[in-house]
């Protein structure tokens, strides 16, 4: 080999200045030609006239076996470097049997040049590896962001689907434990919607590994399942044959939360090691987060029942009377509190309607269940005809002689009729609650004259009660002490107090009922601004307008429909 | 949502919606019960009931409160009625749901309920399953609603710019709570611009425009809820940490300012108070999104509402002035304040 030199390349390995003497200012070029063989580098040597390759040393020898002196680069058995030689580029980089090889050209002198070609598989596989990882690590992240946002069932099902369609396979389903002999299911193939049905007990066993998942069991690793017995029903018809199957337990409270079936279509599909274990780790954390969501939903189921009693009641509409309430429990999120109303119809022994607000002692549920003893009392004597004033004496007397001692009630009980004119007649008793405020229809507020002792005290409590009798489009208002006991304002820490709620309910003059409910509810909420609240209650009772004319006004014509609309049936209408 | 053109005509009657706001402005539940009604009977779709006759007839009655032609107490009744056509259009319409479920609320101190009444009932009409929880709602009454209901959206309305901070606090629980949020309502800005600073998913200028965003492509893709960027710096938190103060010492210095207040009488005084806090709300809102347009367009507008009533320019000048003197050391205040001095003196 070092007997022959190609006339193009020889000058150019033997330099500028060869030399025979003892200490040469140049090496030799067989001594350059075998350093070059030394290096990891692969060199191809090419002259520039047709990108003839000139030489190559043994690196590119092994590299691209190929490879020969005389052939041209542009044809060369090695795609990418023809490719890039006939472009005319620099660089490429590019698979090669296996390899990833990288190359880059150096122009030499005026007629050669080389390409420097080196293999990168190790790089590429370890940016790989840390690309797959990273992958990994925030598609944990994102999982565990996504599932433990809600607490609801539903949405965390949804959520666990959609992760396990969209990052492990093409279709995602989870599958519950039987409830009933039922199993409720949602799925997922991926770039389709989230679907959600139920499917008998007894099919369970037919999905491989499915019924071992849901019993609590070890997962059977995925190389033991066999994709094709997977039953039709499992994904939709035009998925297409399942390749690789994993099904993999959801744990839960000491028993699994449900199972996550994974499928990848296609014949090669399958799931390597790191797979199922990242299956594994996904499906703990969406167990965790469906198994919160699962003992949330007792907790909110059985709340729910509790508080139906315990939520403001649907206010009946008697003829000839408005009734309004509004109730606002403090920033909890349980909506229920020590403010309460309610209102009876009449019954077989009064034609009256009842109505009751008061507030007990204490905040958020503890009180909330005394409210709901004191309500139910309440309508217990109803039905035996008690008149306001005895019935506040009997709820002293049960709430001082129970065993629980410290609970206090204050509160306004009042019977309804209708009288004479529109009019309606009220009897109104208070124990220890504030008076009944009246809006006038002239526009003036007045005090209803009744007092009475706190009910739950002392063993005798003396009540005054007050007669009021509200003309057309008069109302009383109803209202407990967290109105105007409310702190804001503009120093932000002045109470609302009697004097603004009596200016505010005076603006409401000409309003229904509802409207000014609202707007009573409205300015003590501009007055807290962003202060704390506590539970406040209203109910407004008025004797509905005469005319519709209350607000206008000059004499406008009145609207054709006006006297058709004195239908008796008018109050019938459903509340919203 | 598609209407037959037949029936559109009925409604473009402008007697007809002279009529209705007549009603309504009457307090005359029962003549506007009947007139909607009687419309459903005649085959107009309750959609356009809703928002071709109800809604435009609200947004009169509010020009009309704004004007000072009509007094609170009856644009509140007049708001009352309205609601009740709407609950007796939504009582004669049943659809069975068929897309998903959707929340509708209107944020922490936001009480104008009455469109997004309107929208709850579009949205009923259009096949969601609508949770409709009213006005003011508690941010965490909303969230606790959403891990109970596990709904696909939540509407939240904003009609004034001063609840933005609030809004923003809602509208980040509900995405870390999963649910995606559609925002709407004025107080989201012109064409809605605040709202994706805020965070949300969606906006939509109407009820149509919203049934239509979430009838497409809905649920959008969920980000990280956390990665808006904060909204709010020192000034907001100065301007609203020292309310109380800065109302204080403007009221102290008020009489010097502008001596016709100096016989103000109690009640007058706190109305003056209730205009100053109003000046720092709507300052503090603008400070928090960053948006000088909040400021003065309110200024803007309560200079509009004050000329209704007889009160001159120079007022609200004065009130601004008091505030400014305190927040020399606020740079971006300082701006938005003069701005609104100029654009008020040019006016």
């Amino acid at each position: 080999m070092s007997s022959y030199t190609p006339p193009d390349s020889g000058a150019l390995l033997a330099g500028a200045a060869a030399t025979t003497a003892p200490v040469p200012a140049d090496p030799a070029p067989a001594l350059l030609r075998t350093a070059l063989d030394a290096t990891a580098e692969s060199v191809v040597l090419c002259a520039d006239d047709g990108h003839t390759i000139v030489w190559i040393n043994t690196a590119a020898a092994v590299l691209a076996p190929g490879l020969r002196p005389g052939q041209s680069t542009t044809t060369a058995p090695l795609g990418a470097l023809a490719r890039a030689a006939a472009a005319g580029e620099e660089a490429f980089q590019d698979r090669h049997e296996g390899r990833h090889l990288r190359g880059r050209r150096r122009q030499l002198d005026e007629r050669h040049y080389a390409w420097y070609l080196h293999d990168c598989t190790d790089e590429v596989e370890r940016a790989a590896a840390l690309e797959a990882e990273r992958a990994r690590t925030s598609f944990l992240a994102e999982a565990g962001r996504r599932l433990s946002a809600s607490l609801h069932q539903g949405r965390c099902l949804r959520t666990t689907v959609e992760l396990a369609a969209a990052h492990l396979a093409d279709a995602a389903m989870v599958v519950l434990p039987a409830d009933r002999r039922h199993c409720t299911w949602t799925r997922r193939v991926r770039g389709g919607p989230v679907e959600e049905g139920s499917l008998r007990e007894t099919v369970v066993s037919e999905v491989p590994g499915l019924a071992e998942a849901l019993g609590g069991f070890p997962p059977i690793p995925t190389r033991w399942l066999d994709a094709a017995q997977a039953p039709p029903w499992l994904l939709p018809e035009d998925f297409g044959p399942i390749g690789a199957l994993l099904v993999t337990p959801l744990p839960g409270n000491a028993e699994p939360a449900g199972a996550l079936i994974l499928a990848r279509r296609g014949a090669d599909a399958r799931f390597t090691t790191e797979d199922e274990s990242l299956a594994r780790i996904f499906a703990a954390r969406a167990g965790a987060a469906l198994s919160a969501a699962a003992l949330y939903r007792d907790q909110v189921d059985t709340t729910a029942i509790l508080q139906a009693d315990l939520l403001p009641p649907e206010l009946p509409q008697p003829d000839g009377i408005e009734l309004a309430g509004s109730y606002q429990a403090a920033r909890e999120a349980l909506r229920i509190g020590g403010d309460f109303y309610d209102v009876f119809g009449p019954t077989e022994r009064s034609s009256d309607t009842l109505v009751a607000l008061g507030d007990v002692c204490g905040k958020g549920p503890d009180a909330a269940v005394l409210t709901g003893k004191v309500r139910q009392t309440l309508r217990a004597l109803r039905l035996v005809g008690t008149p306001p004033v005895d019935m506040l004496h009997v709820l002293n007397q049960a709430l001082t002689e129970s065993a629980r001692q410290h609970r206090f009630v204050t509160m306004v009980v009042g019977s309804l009729s209708r009288a004479d004119h529109g009019r309606v007649r009220l009897t109104l008793a208070t124990g220890g609650h504030p008076p009944p405020l009246v809006l006038r229809a002239d526009g003036t507020v007045e005090e209803v004259p009744t007092s009475g002792t706190l009910i739950g005290a002392v063993a005798r409590i003396a009540v005054r009660p007050a007669d009021v009798e509200l003309g057309p489009g008069e109302l009383c208002l109803l209202y407990s002490d967290g109105l105007t006991e409310a702190r804001g304002g503009p120093a932000g820490s002045e109470q609302y107090g009697e004097q603004r709620l009596r200016e505010a309910l005076a603006s409401c003059r000409g309003m229904p009922g509802v409207a000014a409910v609202e707007r009573v509810r409205q300015l003590v909420s501009d007055w807290v601004h962003n202060g704390s609240r506590d539970d406040i209650a209203l109910l407004a009772i008025r004797a509905p307008d005469r005319t519709p004319l209350s607000l206008r006004g000059g004499g406008a014509p009145s609207s054709p429909f006006a006297i058709d609309a004195r239908r008796p049936e008018r109050r019938s209408r459903t509340r919203s | 949502m598609t209407v037959p053109a037949t029936t559109a005509a009925s409604l473009d009657d402008p007697a007809l919606r002279e009529r209705f706001l007549g009603m309504v402005g009457d307090g005359d539940e029962y003549a506007a019960v009947e007139l909607t009604t009687s419309l459903l009977d005649a085959g107009v779709p309750a959609q356009q009931i809703l928002l071709d006759l109800i809604a435009p007839t609200q947004a009169r009655v509010g020009e009309l409160w704004a004007a000072n032609e009509w007094s609170v107490a009856r644009e509140h009744a007049a708001t009352a009625i309205s609601e009740r056509a709407v609950a007796a259009v939504a009582g004669r319409t049943m659809v069975r749901p068929h897309r998903g479920r959707v929340t509708v609320a209107c944020v922490d101190g936001e009480w104008h309920a009455l469109p997004v009444r309107i929208l709850a009932e579009i949205l009923r009409l259009d096949g969601w399953r609508v949770d409709f929880l009213g006005a003011s709602v508690p941010g965490p009454h909303l969230v606790t609603h959403l891990h109970q209901t596990g709904p696909d959206a939540v509407a939240v309305s904003c009609m004034l710019p001063t609840r933005l901070p609030r809004a923003h606090a809602a509208i980040t629980a509900c995405r870390s709570a999963g649910v995606p949020v559609i925002a709407g309502g004025r107080g989201f800005g012109p064409d809605g611009r605040y709202a994706q600073r805020l965070g949300a998913d969606a906006w939509a200028g109407g009820a149509r425009e919203a049934a239509g965003r979430l009838a497409g492509d809905w649920p959008p893709p969920m980000d990280d809820p956390y990665r808006t960027p904060f909204l709010g710096d020192e000034e907001y938190t100065y301007v609203v940490r020292q309310r109380p103060v800065l109302i204080d010492t403007a009221l102290r210095r008020l009489a010097g300012a502008y001596p016709a207040t100096g016989g103000y009488d109690q009640r007058q005084q706190e109305a003056t108070a209730e205009d100053i806090a109003h000046i720092l709300d709507f300052l503090a809102a603008a400070l928090y999104v960053g948006e000088e347009t909040i400021f003065t367009e309110f200024t803007g507008w309560t200079a509009g509402v004050l000329a209704a009533r007889g009160v001159p320019a120079a007022a609200l000048l004065a009130g601004l002035r008091l505030i400014r003197d305190q927040l020399r050391d606020y740079p971006a205040a300082t701006r938005m304040l003069d701005a609104a001095t100029a654009s008020l003196r040019d006016a």
